[in-house]
């Protein structure tokens, strides 16, 4: 048998020159996969940014001072579907591609030609959403839930918009499924399910909220194409549908979408606090159950966004206690993160400064969103700036925070080099400060009513948003230190060991730094 | 050198069909979205996209062929195409989902609500007046004027028994398969891509009667809206369907698969079975109720 199998002689320990363009493309390697979605995750977190300092710049003052209305509503859109789509969730499946299969003890990912393909798809649908900024009319301007009838109204950039998100979705998917066959497939012996680091563990459960739920965002823009292009009427009224029919069905998709957005990020908290409080994570097992209930609970809490639209009360009364109901879990994390830095001997490297902050900004965040899950109170908060505060605390110091956390934490077994240890320090502090700097006092400018997705605002809102221009620009600035640091790292610096860190657990700290480009070809014993 | 002894899992080196791939996409995507917007190009483009996929899922598709019919892969290779082939069937599951939730939504909570049920009483009264919700409807401002449905019991219900036979010859197929009887195997296989094509003329017959002379059109409100979207979707995963059964024959009919490794033969399968239920599904809450 072994006889046939010969002729694949192309086959070396070695990583080949990463200045070869052939190794990118065709690679099938779970590494150089991930390398590849992290750096397109960090181009787009750029590209993002941007987009959000020139939304910041317009609303340095009061009055329509930088740009025109309708493209400041295309960088709102725009913005986001970057950030989401092309920042957040390819930094967390680059982190899978890396970690996962080191971390379980597996030689690669379960399909390795379908995970290149799920990386390729990606900087395709990217420079077919990115090419509509060039197109008449400009790039999409309804916002990235794509609400109709608006939605409807966008020029020319309409099909490649629907059509970038169907590519997005397809590459989510195909990179969805293969986790969850590593998971599943290739673990090493003795490697038993609640033996996973968490970080596998908060994957497989967002890899099943992905192929539950991309689908069915994929079935929502297809009815907004079919209405727009095929005279159907699924979302008007005047022909038997209804538009609250897509926020629905949008919801569906978009509040496990968020939970996407964020478990990943839980794992990886719950890898580098025990590392740094030097104590085993508190409550493995309820971090576990934990996870699958807010995933459960995410598919059953949708129409908490949409409070608004004229609900039957009874729906809006099982939308609010559903919602409050994700309190429980996400407060047992936030327990577990506590509980085990309690009398640890912790330390403070720039992985576990990332990580405390995550904990306590995440929890505003999290605190905020108990305060929108108030049907009541929600009518008030609606659409204002406070909801634009509440999500990007879970999602700046939330998902953001504890991806670079992670990279921080394991680019020294990537390079084979210690990061610079004062660059991270400076990093750290310059985001944690200017990110409140920038954030906070949207909470304030919202309770007082300023509206979300606006160029122009009232006076009275005038000071607080000066202020969080200036965070917004710092928080900027301070990222290419990060940039910066990344290529330092992988260009030189002090060895790294092994372990890397004194207080590392895991197979993945079992191999060389850098870890060659084939781990684990014959697999380990777990005991 | 070898790369895979059986007991190894094979990891397989370089592989541009991935690329290939996602560039035919894009293709088709700018394609497309080039022709919808109305300017001329686009069709061809799209076309161009398309031929690439199918040219590098082809080329994607014989590589993998090969390298399982000489032995590359070993059981754990195996587990992990099923469970890639399974979760793939579950994402289509839930694709339909969206259009069957959009059907649901419809006809048990907007169309009465439009009629003035509800909180739905002062809209009704201002902008809908005398629309009586009933189903099927194209909405308020009838569009797509008078129109007739589909009765269930004649050709859909034909087609119903259709697709179940196919279900039953298909695993006939496979109970040959396992006894290495080729003959009745590749029998078995035609008799199933028979019947799906079958399917498919009475469901192409039915499209353009029901266009043609009941006036039942993708612009009959939300009816005809719901309606083409989940048949038209469904018949586009049965051809899928027949291609991929046809290609499975064809490897039949060369010899591949053994009784006791043939998972792409499963795959197959597994997908026909699955267009199969939804038929079901479809043809009891768009057709009968």
């Amino acid at each position: 048998m072994s006889a046939v199998i010969t002729e694949h002689d192309d086959h070396h320990h070695e990583a080949p020159s990463p200045w070869s363009i052939k190794r990118w493309l065709s690679t099938t390697n779970h590494k150089d996969i991930g390398t590849l979605y992290l750096w397109f995750a960090l181009l787009m977190f750029f590209v993002g940014g941007f987009m959000a300092l020139i939304i910041r710049a317009e609303l340095f003052q009061p009055g329509l001072n930088l740009v025109d209305p309708h493209f400041f509503n295309q960088m709102t859109a725009m913005h986001a579907l970057v950030m989401i789509f092309g920042a957040v969730m390819p930094a967390f499946v680059g982190l899978a591609n890396w970690m996962v299969p080191m971390m379980i003890g597996a030689p690669d990912m379960a399909l390795p030609r379908l995970n290149n393909w799920s990386f390729w798809i990606l900087p395709f649908a990217f420079t077919l959403l990115l090419l509509t900024l060039f197109l008449p009319g400009g790039a999409p301007a309804a916002g990235w839930t794509l609400y109709p009838p608006l939605s409807l109204q966008t020029g020319a950039a309409f099909p490649f918009l629907i059509l970038s998100i169907h590519l997005l979705g397809i590459s989510s998917i195909l990179g969805a499924i293969n986790i969850i066959a590593t998971i599943f497939n290739l673990r090493a012996p003795g490697m038993s399910l609640m033996k996973m680091p968490l970080f596998v563990w908060t994957w497989l459960i967002t890899a099943y909220l992905v192929i539950a739920v991309m689908p069915v965002l994929a079935g929502a823009i297809t009815m907004l194409l079919t209405d727009k292009f095929f005279a159907t009427s699924f979302f008007s009224a005047t022909g038997g549908g209804d538009p609250v029919l897509y926020q629905h069905i949008f919801w569906f998709f978009g509040h496990p979408e968020v939970y996407i957005l964020i478990l990943p990020a839980f794992g990886i908290i719950s890898t580098i606090i025990p590392t740094f409080a030097r104590k085993p994570l508190f409550g493995y097992s309820s971090m576990v159950y934990a996870t699958a209930s807010i995933a459960f609970l995410s598919f059953i809490v949708w129409a908490h966004h949409m409070f608004t639209v004229g609900m039957p009360l009874a729906g809006q009364l099982f939308f609010m206690f559903s919602t409050m109901l994700i309190a429980v879990p996400t407060g047992v994390k936030v327990f577990n993160w506590v509980a085990t830095m309690w009398r640890g001997a912790m330390t403070f490297e720039t992985p576990m400064l990332f990580a405390i902050a995550f904990v306590v900004l995440f929890t505003i965040g999290g605190f905020s969103g108990v305060m929108l899950a108030l049907a009541p109170a929600d009518i008030q908060y609606h659409d204002s700036y406070f909801v634009v505060a509440h999500f990007h605390y879970v999602l700046v110091p939330g998902a953001v925070f504890a991806i670079i956390a992670g990279v921080y934490y394991w680019l020294p077994k990537w390079t084979g080099h210690m990061y610079d240890e004062r660059l991270g320090k400076w990093h750290f502090w310059l985001s944690a400060i200017f990110v409140n700097v920038l954030f906070f006092p949207q909470h304030f400018v919202g309770l007082a009513g300023m509206p979300r997705r606006i160029p122009d605002y009232s006076l009275q809102f005038a000071n607080f948003n000066a202020i969080s221009t200036v965070g917004a620009f710092g928080y900027g600035i301070a990222q290419l230190i990060f940039l910066w640091l990344v290529i330092k790292c992988i260009r030189g610096g002090k060895p790294a060991t092994q372990e890397v860190w004194e207080g590392s657990r895991g197979l993945e700290w079992t191999v060389p730094s850098p870890a060659p480009h084939h781990t684990f070809q014959t697999a380990p014993e777990v005991k | 050198m070898a790369t895979a002894a059986p007991d190894q899992y094979y990891v397989p080196h370089h592989t541009y069909w991935p690329l290939i791939t996602s560039a035919g996409m894009f293709g088709a995507a700018l394609g497309g979205g080039i022709y919808l917007n109305g300017v001329g190009g686009g069709l061809i483009l799209m076309l161009v996209g398309i031929a690439i996929i199918i040219g590098a899922a082809a080329g994607w598709f014989a590589e993998v062929i090969h390298e399982s019919e000489h032995g590359y892969y070993n059981a754990q290779v195996d587990r992990s195409f099923r469970q890639g082939m399974l979760w793939f069937i579950f994402s289509e599951v839930m694709f339909f989902a969206a259009f069957f939730g959009a059907l649901f939504y419809a006809r048990v909570l907007s169309i009465p609500w439009l009629g003035g049920e509800g909180t739905g009483v002062t809209t009704y009264e201002f902008l809908h007046q005398g629309f009586q919700a009933a189903w099927p409807t194209h909405g308020p401002a009838e569009l797509g004027g008078a129109f007739e449905t589909i009765g269930a019991w004649g050709i859909p219900a034909l087609n119903t028994s259709i697709l179940l036979a196919s279900g039953v010859t298909i695993t006939f197929a496979h109970w040959a398969l396992k006894q290495e009887r080729r003959g009745a195997l590749i029998g078995w296989m035609w008799a199933t891509i028979i019947l799906g094509a079958i399917f498919l003329g009475f469901q192409s017959y039915e499209y353009v009667h029901a266009w043609r002379d009941l006036n039942l059109t993708l612009g009959s409100g939300i009816y005809g809206s719901t309606f083409y979207m989940l048949t038209g979707f469904h018949g586009f995963h049965v051809t899928l369907g027949v291609i991929m059964l046809l290609v499975i024959t064809l490897r039949c009919m060369k010899g591949h698969f053994t009784p006791k490794s043939h998972f792409g033969w499963e795959a197959v399968a597994w997908y026909w079975h699955f267009v199969d239920v939804v038929w079901l599904i479809l043809f009891v809450f768009v057709y009968w109720i």
